[in-house]
């Protein structure tokens, strides 16, 4: 197969980026969308052009690194797949593909498809936790959890921290990212001493992070690569409440 | 040197005990005084980062990764081991010592995997009161399956994800101290060297990947969580930027490398599509608890699967191994697969596979109980290959996932350094010269939360550190050596990519260091590794600055170190003239192709000391006594 991709390509965070048209040639329909980056990348070095930046890691879709917007869609066309895991046979021969950083005011661009999600993290250490010292568990079957709960925390924990919801969101919100953690530790006997209190910590720090708000869209089940419902929204905001007023 | 691993006196049971009330404390109001710098954040970075703050230390923690939750532990998918014998199945501490000292092929240190297999239990009630969903029974109560070649069910998960599930737990915990400043946290940021004073570590010197900027970080002890270094082979199950810079500028610095030719093969991954492969998936090896390997009888049998009659099908592991059949250990189903496929019976369109059929499994459990427990691993199969393993059946083949040799510890998991410990995959750890199935995560996570933040107190307490400041010419001398080393690759501005080095590199060590070994080809691989590192300082080319985030450069350095690195695994695994666990050497086989170990003469740990660019590395031997677990040849006939 030819492609045309037309990839963003920005410095730094300072300067102003663009699209960049970029020819390649005798791609399989076996490569994996980063793998063409990588072909395209081997081409700019021998060509001595400044390769392109993009996050990636475990290429298993599991750890959450790469993650860029593909003809308009985080991750690409694909269901439930991530950018690693997209495989050329869901393109066409002569295809154009644009390819985009995640876009949000809380993520600000690093370099060309890389974006800082540090706001990610300072949710979770505002709250997204269940306070355990080393040590001090009780022995782990004295706590019973149905298995229609432990499924349901494991559902909404399946979250890999991407931050595809947002970049599909028109208000760039973080509402599935927040609602998949305090879902998933809000549905575990352990997670309930600190539930009111932890709801509260990761929503403000969310806010302060400068996420938008959510006004029920959807796109970000639609991008999720986990699947993570929308559902837990909902749930988010039923927590919410009720720590806000305690 | 002389080796000292420390290990205390006293009936097995009773060592770890005993050992934690003879190591010194560091009272609560001093903790605060102590800075330790801990070097990656996967589950034994994490978790020892975490405890280490909850306990009142200072500390730093770094990775190269964006975010401390994206470190590779996270793609382990089966499960962790422990010996709560929830089952009923007779499973014991003592059961799994056995079968980890067994499994390893007795090249392991029995007190270690002891304390491992007693602390398997704390590491399920810790995980579990953190909130990790492991699996459940309809009564509420953990679930368990067997895994992996054991004749017990003590295996715990998450389905498919937990390793994703444990490493969050630890990475919430450590959130949770950062959160309270106990712990700086540096993402993106890379270390490029120890600094190494008066015999002790003080220090590391970090490279920011965003700006380029090389930093001093002073500490009073440092901490390796720094993973395994599979990627020498260019194409393993690794993410994409594991590597072994961490451990090997250590070595360079003086902590001796232990077993590094100690690398396990997975016999269930997803075979290679093609030239633009850029890494290899695994496919849990729970999915041989249900599913059947097999290759056509006669080679080169270009039918397709399901036109294969039951007759011209050779399902070879049941045949050679019919007690254990499917689940026979990881490195005899990677060696006999290498085998089918080496002689003409491999499947898939590069005829590079074994098949792993589904078919009994879906009609004894169905759909619905496939899905139950296998869960995503199909889904991800067909993402990948565009097959339905419902259908057709999977195609597998060996790829390099995991490494036992790291750098050589004592007890106390502290280095031939002073204040220098390792932990996790970094160390030479526990699994011997090979690892059972659900115990890497059992591994990280003991060594995180359980053994380090009580023995690295006990070095504390009995050390006098002097003050030094990042400005001590200590630390300005190898931040010099570090820059100089950034501008030498940025200098070459040869013709070849970085990746295309990695790439010969990784066939070279797969050809010739990979899943069977020889002398004369060990002693061609030194050759070529030699050539082809003076042709890398010669023709590399890396784009770009050393003052920006410099994606090609970050690999660039990883890569000049695995390739000084190769050279000391091919060494090892030529010296080691004998075969056991994943090491194997065919010269010492047995008629019928098994393995031949050779205790009178390898019943020892293999630590190299480095001796200078040029130098031979000094070969120092651990001699392991094996009082409890008698040593045997492994038999899985």
């Amino acid at each position: 197969m030819r492609l045309s991709l037309h990839v963003w390509r920005q410095p730094g965070p300072a300067v102003p980026g663009r699209f960049v048209r970029y020819e390649v040639k005798d791609v399989s329909p076996d490569m994996s969308f980063l793998e063409v980056l990588d072909v395209l990348n081997e081409d700019l070095i021998h060509a001595g052009e400044t390769p392109i930046a993009f996050d990636h890691d475990c290429r298993e879709g599991i750890c959450g690194s790469c993650g860029m917007v593909i003809n308009g869609r985080p991750h690409g066309p694909r269901r439930a797949t991530t950018a690693c895991q997209l495989h050329m046979r869901h393109f066409t021969d002569g295809q154009e593909i644009w390819i985009e950083p995640w876009r949000a005011r809380a993520f600000p661009v690093v370099k060309d498809l890389v974006v800082d999600r540090g706001a990610f993290d300072r949710i979770i250490q505002a709250g997204g936790f269940i306070t355990v010292r080393a040590g001090s568990a009780p022995e782990a079957n004295s706590l019973l959890v149905s298995k229609r709960d432990a499924d349901l925390a494991m559902d909404a924990a399946a979250c890999i921290g991407c931050g595809a919801c947002v970049a599909a969101c028109p208000n760039a919100s973080a509402m599935l990212f927040v609602a998949a953690k305090v879902s998933h530790l809000g549905a575990l006997p352990q997670g309930q001493p600190e539930r009111p209190d932890r709801v509260v910590r990761m929503v403000e720090r969310m806010d302060a992070e400068g996420f938008g708000a959510c006004t029920n869209h959807g796109e970000c089940m639609a991008a999720c690569p986990k699947e993570i419902s929308i559902d837990f929204i909902a749930r988010l905001n039923r927590d919410y409440i009720k720590g806000a007023f305690l | 040197m002389e080796l000292r691993a420390r290990v205390p006196g006293g009936p097995i049971q009773e060592k770890w005990d005993r050992h934690r009330f003879d190591l010194r404390l560091v009272s609560p109001a001093n903790k605060r005084k102590y800075h330790v710098v801990v070097v990656g954040s996967g589950l034994a970075g994490a978790s020892a980062a975490a405890t280490l703050a909850e306990l009142g230390y200072r500390v730093s923690c770094f990775c190269f990764q964006d975010s401390p939750r994206r470190a590779h532990s996270i793609a382990a998918q089966g499960g962790i081991n422990a010996a709560k014998n929830y089952q009923n199945d007779g499973d014991s501490i003592w059961r799994l010592f056995y079968d980890t000292v067994k499994g390893g092929d007795f090249r392991a240190r029995e007190a270690n995997v002891y304390r491992l297999a007693q602390i398997s239990v704390d590491i399920i009630d810790q995980c579990t009161a953190q909130g990790v969903p492991f699996a459940r029974e309809y009564g509420g109560l953990l679930a368990n399956r067997s895994f992996g070649g054991t004749q017990v069910s003590r295996t715990f998960y998450a389905r498919g994800q937990t390793g994703q599930q444990l490493l969050l737990g630890a990475y919430q915990a450590l959130a949770r101290q950062i959160g309270l400043g106990q712990v700086a946290m540096y993402p993106r940021a890379e270390m490029l060297d120890v600094v190494v004073l008066e015999g002790k570590a003080r220090g590391i010197v970090v490279r920011d990947l965003v700006t380029g900027a090389v930093n001093g970080h002073v500490a009073d002890a440092v901490v390796l969580a720094t993973g395994g270094y599979s990627n020498v082979f260019f194409l393993s199950t690794n993410a994409k930027g594991c590597n072994v810079t961490a451990t090997w500028r250590a070595h360079k610095r003086g902590a001796l490398f232990a077993n590094p030719c100690f690398t396990q093969i997975h016999p269930t991954c997803i075979p290679p599509s093609g030239h633009h492969q850029s890494k290899l998936t695994l496919m849990s090896e729970s999915l041989r608890n249900d599913g059947r390997i097999w290759v056509p009888k006669r080679a080169g049998d270009g039918r397709p699967p399901a036109q294969i009659p039951e007759e011209d099908r050779d399902y070879f592991l049941e045949r050679l191994y019919p007690s254990f059949g499917n689940l026979v250990p990881r490195d005899v189903a990677s060696r006999r697969a290498k085998e089918m496929v080496d002689g003409g019976h491999g499947v898939g369109p590069l005829a590079n596979g074994v098949y792993l059929d589904f078919r009994e499994a879906v009609e004894r459990l169905g759909r619905g109980g496939i899905v139950e427990r296998y869960e995503n691993l199909f889904e991800m199969y067909e993402r990948i290959t565009g097959e339905d393993a419902f259908a057709t059946p999977m195609r597998i083949y060996p790829a390099p996932h995991y490494t036992m040799g790291g750098l050589w510890v004592d007890y106390n998991l502290m280095t031939t350094v002073d204040g220098l410990y390792a932990i996790g995959e970094a160390n030479f750890s526990d699994h011997g010269a090979n690892r059972l199935g659900a115990s890497a995560l059992m591994q990280g996570l003991a060594d995180g939360y359980f053994v380090l933040p009580y023995t690295i107190g006990d070095y504390l307490a009995q050390t006098k550190l002097e003050p030094v400041g990042v400005n001590h010419t200590a630390f300005r001398d190898v931040e010099a050596d570090v820059a100089a080393r950034v501008a030498k690759l940025l200098a070459v501005n040869g013709s070849r990519t970085v990746d295309e080095f990695h790439r010969e590199l990784g066939t070279l060590m797969w050809d010739r260091c990979g899943m069977s070994r020889s002398a004369d080809g060990l002693t061609e691989a030194i050759a070529q590794v030699r050539a082809l590192r003076e042709r890398f300082w010669r023709e590399v080319r890396v784009v770009g600055s050393g003052e920006d985030f410099n994606q090609a450069l970050e690999k660039a350095g990883r890569v000049a170190d695995f390739l000084e690195f190769a050279e000391l695994m091919c060494e090892d695994a030529r010296h080691r003239e004998e075969s056991c666990g994943c090491h194997f050497r065919e010269e010492s086989q047995t008629p019928d192709g098994e393995a031949r170990r050779d205790d009178s003469r390898f019943a020892y740990v293999a630590a190299w000391e480095y001796k200078g660019a040029g130098h031979p590395p000094a070969l120092h031997k651990e001699r392991l006594e094996f009082e409890y677990v008698h040593l045997a040849q492994r038999s899985y006939k």
